[in-house]
């Protein structure tokens, strides 16, 4: 499935509510001016996420719900392309004993993969409908991010020409906790730009704030506005290869300021936690907290995902037990 | 309380005071991967002796509990199974040790939960330790016995040996609870396979043997005990995929063939409660595991 990308022209968005000079100094002042996180608030409200009795059908539906957010990510150095095969193969067939099994919504590669990502999934590719698997690629060096802008973008056109419907990039954190939110706004815009296809269409952005690495939710909120202003049409918890990675406060925090933000402008955008979501109790918290955040609106694949590997086994063998009455065990689902 | 007299000395004050000292009953709980929870139910069963005096009570397992003990019988069999045979041996026979120290409370539980006489109850603590010591000395000749080098029309080595099944369930027999206990668990352990028990009895003197295999160098999951309703439990672990093998041996007064039925669909292997293999028989062993055949090319040289 594929996003229609917002019609705006990158850092459109900062103009409209900075003003059209666009000085650092203003984006500062919106930035510093945000209010402080309530941080015992916070995860207190997270905590209480964990407490709804969700069983039988509201849980069927919690599943199914998870498996088709998930972007279905291998983002390892050994990758293959067998192991890119394998993984589409799970995304078309998530469970082969169950054709009524939902899809992903994205396959998650690095750059170079897309090109294999993209023949493996043949007909079921979305490629600009909206009714496909995508295929999402992480770039400007991820996961660091420790390379020169001009490296960034060409990471990030080659795997737009190669057919990724989705980009996800990195944040220049050593930028932002220097305060030079400037750099950090301008990347982001600069990979919109590149993500512009041949027909003036946008790849989808996600940006990742790695907030493992901002230290704190302060920080966060920042990095959040400072990502939607320069335009991301979704916002990245992490990597997953920094700890602490995606975490429910954090999450909840983000969701908090989507809201804000489409209350503001009637815009929405985004939300994709990833790294150590690996169980169907933690998803259906982070279920929970979508709704009772941004509201049920936002339960759809267009504004939620998971960034997940081993989470959709997890969530297949619940659903097993939900469908046969049994408890089921981890030699009836595929290894990806 | 002593108030009315002052006593003329210590000793003698010491003696006629009633003791304002508290019993501390213990509350037998769950065995699950190495520690002792609480049901997650929250439900105990209340253990009477004969005469209907209070002893203790039981945590009573429900399926979440048997859940979370096939979880952790899962996590510990990879490691079990990779521990040399030797030293399945050794921990086996250091169950024994321990069981051998702590025999004066498995009596007095036997005695209280079974009514046996002090006797008769050592007796068959005494059985359950020399089983131990009989299942210890097989794991590192059991191979010998299961395995087989086969003949073969080639320049191959072919090679049979026994392997564990995996994760097993059991229905622990009803009567002398911890000698049963020990008949069905104890051979299970010798290959390397996991168990998840439903004990027979009152469940004081299993979670007492829990006691002792955790401190006996046995890895936490490989024993999980869940004393409780066998009749409730054995149908979700029956059915259970994860579950590899099922031994019904005390499953002989529930309808254990609807449970056979149960565990076909996972096509597991069944030990049913009548005519299976003898106790105490190398086959008894064998019966939980799977055969292996290797080839291997011989030297040409």
């Amino acid at each position: 499935m594929t996003t229609p990308s917002q019609a705006l022209a990158p850092a459109q968005r900062a103009v409209q509510l900075l003003g059209g000079d666009l000085s650092e100094v203003a984006l500062r002042q919106h930035l510093e001016g945000l209010p402080t996180v309530d941080a015992v608030g916070l995860e207190a409200r997270a905590a209480s996420f964990g407490t709804r009795s969700i069983k039988t059908t509201s849980k069927a539906a919690a599943l199914d719900t998870a498996i088709r957010m998930i972007d279905l990510t291998t983002l390892q150095g050994a990758d293959t392309r067998g192991k890119v095969r394998s993984l589409v193969a799970k995304a078309l067939v998530p469970d082969a004993s169950d054709p009524s099994t939902p899809r992903p919504a994205a396959v998650c590669v690095y750059g170079d993969m897309v090109g294999n990502a993209v023949e493996a999934l043949g007909s079921a590719w979305s490629a600009g409908k909206d009714d496909g698997i995508n295929v999402a690629a992480v770039a400007t060096a991820f996961p660091a991010g420790r390379a020169s802008i001009a490296v960034k973008l060409q990471d990030t056109r080659d795997a737009v020409a190669a057919g990724a419907d989705e980009i996800d990039m990195v944040i220049d954190r050593g930028a932002f906790l220097e305060g030079n939110y400037g750099k950090v706004f301008d990347e982001i815009v600069q990979t919109k730009e590149a993500c512009r296809r041949d027909d003036g269409t946008f790849a989808h952005l996600k940006v990742i704030l790695e907030t493992g690495e901002l230290v704190t939710y302060d920080n966060v909120r920042r990095a959040s506005w400072l990502s939607i202003l320069a335009g991301g049409d979704f916002i990245k918890t992490s990597t997953g290869k920094v700890q602490p990675a995606a975490t429910l406060p954090v999450t909840t925090l983000m969701l908090q300021v989507v809201r804000d933000w489409e209350r503001l402008t009637g815009e929405r955008i985004g939300v994709k936690p990833a790294g150590g979501i690996s169980t169907s109790k933690d998803a259906i918290k982070y279920l929970v907290a979508v709704a009772e955040t941004c509201g049920e609106a936002w339960l759809d694949p267009h504004l939620f995902r998971f960034g997940a590997s081993s989470l959709l086994n997890d969530v297949l063998l619940q659903r097993q037990k939900l469908t046969t009455g049994r408890y089921s065990g981890p030699d009836y689902v595929t290894i990806d | 309380m002593a108030t009315a007299k002052t006593a003329t000395t210590t000793a003698s004050r010491a003696a006629a005071k009633p003791s304002t000292r508290l019993d501390v009953p213990k509350t037998y709980k769950l065995f699950i991967g190495g520690a002792f929870p609480r049901s997650e139910s929250g439900r105990v069963t209340e253990v009477t002796d004969a005469r209907g005096r209070f002893v203790a009570n039981v945590a009573k397992a429900s399926r979440k509990d048997a859940r979370e003990a096939v979880r952790a019988a899962r996590k510990a069999q990879p490691g079990w199974a990779g521990a040399t045979a030797y030293n399945r041996g050794q921990v086996l026979y250091r169950v024994a040790e321990v069981l051998e120290g702590r025999k004066a409370q498995f009596v007095d539980e036997l005695q209280k939960t079974e009514g046996l006489t002090a006797a008769r109850a050592a007796k068959q603590v005494e059985a359950a330790i020399d089983l131990w010591v009989w299942h210890a000395g097989w794991t590192d000749k059991i191979a010998q016995i299961g395995g087989n080098a086969n003949p073969v029309a080639g320049p191959y080595f072919n090679l049979s040996v026994p392997e564990p099944t995996g994760v097993v369930a059991i229905v622990a027999p009803q009567a002398q609870s911890l000698l049963g206990l020990t008949s069905v668990v104890a051979p299970a352990l010798v290959t390397g396979n996991t168990v998840v028990v439903v004990p027979g009895g009152a469940g004081l003197s299993a979670i007492s043997l829990g006691e002792v295999l955790a401190t006996s160098d046995l890895p936490g999951g490989v024993v999980n005990i869940l004393p409780g309703d066998a009749a409730e439990l054995a149908p979700w672990l029956a059915g259970h995929a994860d579950v590899n093998a099922l031994d019904l041996t005390g499953a002989g007064e529930l309808d254990w063939v609807e449970l056979e039925q149960l565990a076909a669909d996972t096509l597991k292997r069944v030990i049913r409660p009548v005519a299976g293999p003898a106790p105490e028989t190398p086959q008894r062993i064998l019966a939980l595991t799977e055969t292996k055949t290797v080839w291997h090319t011989k030297s040409r040289l």
